[in-house]
């Protein structure tokens, strides 16, 4: 298993899961509009969440388009 | 009597507005409003102050996702077919706000970005050397950057300097609804930067923004004002007409201020009615 901390919170994937697998915790696919990940603070393009892998340790942090000034 | 014929009058605005487009970065736009999307009561109030304000950059926010979200704002900009202008509100270093760009350039697929770096969260006011660092980062990255920052007009400079696309000086602080403090210093700001200048922050009615315009700003960025007002449609209007009737106005040229009385009506052919007194 492969622990990650997802939006501040740790969760437990299996090995070799990829930025994919943890936006999937979410409900999040590539067609998601307004939504951005940044890995150890590096943003992963979406045409790369299926490849990108997680390694232990890993702040995932995943946004979305929200009302702001 | 003849009746005064004004229907051509919301037309010969449109057509000034027309005539007369704010460019940033070599985009032209009709409005010179642009519209912070905080502070709504819901989409709908938004969507409709989308549309009434005439405004064709409206700002965004990025926070972690909720999966719960009713609705998305998305969806609402995309119907508008509106531009999206993402901050980086709630950052306090530049680190964090070049990484937060970053995001908002994937999730929008836009290069612009309203820069903010804040100091304290009582204040809201901008951290001038984190502003500039980020400014500077964000511009070697391919950023269109406008920064929010003080009316201070030497910062403005060496934001200019370091290649931002416009400069967006406060009012006052960020939802004080205070107005212009200094309209000294965003005037001076005029004078000594060639970038769009953009007023942002403070206004809290639409006289706020019309003087702002008066002083030679190019546009003026609305978020509370309009948001918060009881009735957020109407003040999209009045600051809508204000935004126009101010630049419209600064572009007229105001006449001088004067200590003493100057009459409009000339002395030449004054009637002598001579002394009697009864």
């Amino acid at each position: 298993m492969t622990t990650i901390r997802l939006n501040g919170e740790e969760r437990r994937l299996d090995d070799g899961a990829t930025v994919q697998h943890a936006l999937d915790l979410l409900n999040v696919t590539p067609d998601s509009r307004g939504v951005a990940v940044a890995v150890d603070r590096e943003v992963v393009p979406r045409g790369s969440w299926h490849e990108t892998p997680l390694h232990e340790g890993a702040a995932v942090e995943v946004v979305m388009a929200i009302q702001g000034g | 009597m003849s009746t005064v014929d004004r229907s051509h009058d919301t037309g010969a605005l449109d057509a000034a507005a027309a005539a007369d487009p704010l460019v940033i970065a070599g985009r032209a736009f009709r409005s010179r409003l642009l519209l912070g999307t905080g502070g709504f009561q819901s989409l709908e109030a938004m969507a409709e102050a989308i549309k009434v304000s005439g405004s064709e950059l409206v700002t965004v926010a990025l926070r972690r996702i909720d999966p719960s979200a009713a609705g998305s704002i998305m969806d609402v900009i995309a119907d508008a077919g509106v531009e999206v202008l993402p901050n980086t509100a709630g950052c306090y270093t530049a680190r964090d706000a070049v990484t937060t760009a970053r995001l908002a350039r994937e999730a929008f697929e836009t290069n612009w970005v309203k820069l903010e770096v804040i100091g304290d969260d009582r204040t809201l006011l901008p951290d001038a050397p984190e502003l500039l660092e980020a400014a500077e980062t964000l511009v070697d990255d391919g950023f269109v950057v406008l920064p929010y920052t003080t009316d201070d007009p030497i910062l403005a400079r060496r934001l200019e300097d370091v290649g931002c696309a416009a400069v967006m000086p406060l009012g006052s602080p960020i939802g004080s609804g205070m107005g212009i403090n200094n309209p000294y210093n965003i005037a001076i700001i005029r004078e000594r930067t060639q970038l769009p200048v953009v007023l942002d922050a403070g206004v809290g009615t639409a006289s706020d923004a019309a003087l702002a315009m008066e002083l030679g700003c190019d546009a003026v960025l609305c978020a509370s004002a309009i948001s918060r007002a009881h009735d957020p449609r109407a003040m999209s209007l009045a600051i809508k007409a204000a935004v126009e009737a101010g630049r419209l106005a600064r572009t007229a040229g105001r006449i001088p201020r004067r200590l003493h009385a100057e009459a409009s009506t000339p002395d030449a052919g004054l009637p002598d009615f001579g002394l009697a007194d009864g």
